[in-house]
């Protein structure tokens, strides 16, 4: 009788690629966010909505970086305060969305058939409207406010994220491993949750970062226009809107948020990309 | 198939997704919380006058019957009028659409003109400061907020160094040029870093195929590759973006519209909705709908055009 020694196999190693200078930048950016989301109060010099009327419409000094806004409220903290605001707005018209999506995605691209066309016909649907007239179309008929708004983009955000993981299931449920997992007698939800699933999602949570740049921008922008946050909350497009009027003779109530909330888009737009860079397989 | 089959299979095509469009507008209104004529009149009325809007407007009948009425108006392009300033809302959309329409393909060329030169410098001169500064410049495009670009350009251009009007539309075409272009600009800058991030990475991707190593070693001018055989290779996929985007740029029309008080739809619909004209946001949730369909079905045209291996299935 002979007997055969099996080489032990050698578990490759993952190469994982250095990250980016443009991935840690934009890390140290969100972590500075995130921060002053969690902590504000220890951050900011004053409070969101602390007047003070014997000094309004400062310009920016040492004791008011960003300035006062017309109520005398000192417009770094506010800024500070809206990262709270903002990045809750960042995470909440994504996490539905990505969640549900995915399941949604998942399951329809696994048993196709009559839930596939289904699923075709909101793709359609949705497809043919402006994502953001479809939201302020939702919040029209809800009324405006921060969690109409989160209703609105939820109810429409998924969409995009069952697109893109049916795609991808459809393309994987006749790999071999599913195969596989059928000739073994596992059942169709232990091969979903199981096997198909993470082989899936990494789109999706690519996307998902992309979409928390988008999700900030929109629910400014709905801010902006009086749809999303209500003044006097600080948020940094409730925030431009309260000071365009002081445009020529305060630049600074708009200006600085502003530019917050593009920094913010761009630390997303930065995190977003320099995932994708790593957990994309290079072609 | 040929062209025109085509077109006409693909207008057949819209009917479904329009019908279905249709219905939910229809709902729309009906989800309003409370009924639709205390919503538009507000708590302060008599019950004789809510009786007597919801007559008007048709409410005190069966749903189904309703939705009957609804379609058969529609179909007649009756959109129903306008509580707030008393015109048909087809007229007013007719009006305005148009205004809307030009202001999204002026900001759809500003775009293209600041995308296409940047992203063929940049996808040249690969990997030097010259393209980290594009790809760095258009990087921040991608991240402003078009609202936060409107009103720095209105103050800065409009009001401070009053090169541009602040606001408002011309009364001819040239004068909307000029108009119109802090509105475009604005608008079309999210579109351009978009375009130029895909056409860089296109252009870098077609730079290496065998057709243009060919092209180059038959002898042709540099200039000649990258017109005829580079550029448009790599426009196609460009192409289908810039049509998928149109519907993005109308959502943005509502944002400058608004910060530029231009009187198209996008305006229209923020006023109908703080003005609760519920048959107008009907009426453009609607036309947005068809406007972008036809959008998708010629992106789809050109690129059959564009590509001419592309079937028309």
């Amino acid at each position: 009788m002979t007997t055969t020694t099996v080489p032990r196999l050698r578990r490759a190693r993952r190469v994982v690629p250095r990250p980016k200078p443009t991935l840690v930048i934009g890390g140290l950016l969100l972590l500075g966010f995130v921060t002053m989301a969690i902590i504000p109060g220890a951050i900011a010099p004053y409070g969101p909505n602390d007047f003070d009327y014997g000094a309004i419409l400062q310009a920016p000094s040492a004791a008011h970086p960003f300035g006062t806004d017309n109520f005398g409220r000192d417009v770094l903290s506010r800024v500070i305060w809206g990262a709270r605001i903002d990045m809750q707005i960042a995470l909440f018209t994504t996490l539905f969305p990505f969640l549900f999506g995915t399941f949604a995605g998942v399951v329809t691209g696994y048993y196709g058939r009559w839930l596939d066309a289904i699923f075709g016909r909101i793709v359609d649907v949705v497809m043919v409207f402006p994502f953001l007239i479809l939201v302020i179309a939702i919040v029209a008929i809800l009324g405006p406010g921060l969690s109409n708004m989160y209703i609105a983009v939820s109810s429409v955000g998924w969409v995009y994220y069952a697109r893109l993981v049916r795609g991808e299931t459809i393309v994987q449920k006749n790999a071999e491993y599913v195969q596989a997992g059928k000739v073994m007698g596992y059942s169709p939800s232990r091969i979903i949750a199981r096997h198909v699933f993470p082989n899936v999602v990494t789109p999706a949570i690519v996307y998902l970062m992309t979409d928390m740049s988008l999700g900030i921008l929109l629910g400014a922008s709905l801010g902006y226009l009086g749809l999303g946050a209500q003044p006097p909350t600080a948020e940094w497009g409730v925030m431009v809107a309260d000071g365009k009027n002081f445009m020529t003779t305060a630049w600074w109530i708009s200006t600085f948020p502003g530019l917050v909330l593009t920094l913010a888009g761009i630390s997303f737009s930065l995190v977003g990309d320099g995932l994708a860079d790593l957990l994309r397989p290079k072609s | 198939m040929n062209r025109w089959q085509y077109v006409l299979a693909r207008l057949l095509q819209m009917i479904p997704t329009l019908l279905v469009i249709l219905v939910l507008v229809f709902f729309m209104v009906r989800l309003l919380p409370g009924d639709p004529a205390t919503a538009i009149l507000g708590d302060r009325v008599t019950d004789e006058a809510v009786e007597r809007l919801n007559r008007q407007l048709g409410l005190d009948r069966p749903i189904p019957v309703q939705l009957a009425i609804f379609m058969r108006n529609v179909a007649q392009g009756d959109l129903g009028t306008s509580i707030n300033l008393k015109v048909p809302v087809s007229r007013l959309i007719a009006e305005r659409l148009p205004i809307t329409m030009g202001l999204t393909l002026y900001a759809g060329l500003v775009a293209a003109l600041l995308a296409i030169p940047a992203a063929i410098v940049a996808a040249l001169k690969r990997g030097t400061w010259i393209d980290g500064t594009i790809r760095g410049f258009f990087q921040v495009g991608l991240s402003l907020p078009v609202f936060y670009v409107a009103l720095q350009l209105l103050t800065v251009f409009g009001a401070r160094l009053s090169w541009f009007p602040v606001g408002g539309i011309g009364s001819s075409f040239g004068e909307n040029i000029y108009y119109l272009f802090l509105p475009a600009l604005s608008l079309g800058f999210y579109l351009a870093a978009m375009l130029m991030r895909n056409l860089r990475a296109s252009i870098l991707e077609v730079l290496t195929a065998e057709y243009v190593d060919f092209a180059r070693s038959k002898g042709l001018q540099p200039r000649v590759v990258l017109a005829s055989h580079v550029l448009r290779n790599a426009m196609i996929g460009t192409v289908t973006l810039f049509g998928l985007s149109i519907g993005r740029l109308m959502g943005g029309a509502v944002i400058t519209e608004t910060v530029f008080a231009i009187p198209g739809v996008g305006r229209l619909m923020i006023d109908s909705i703080y003005g609760r004209d519920y048959s107008v946001v009907q009426g453009l949730t609607l036309s947005f709908a068809v406007v972008i369909s036809l959008v998708f079905l010629l992106t789809d045209l050109v690129y059959t055009v564009l590509d001419p291996r592309t079937k028309m299935a």
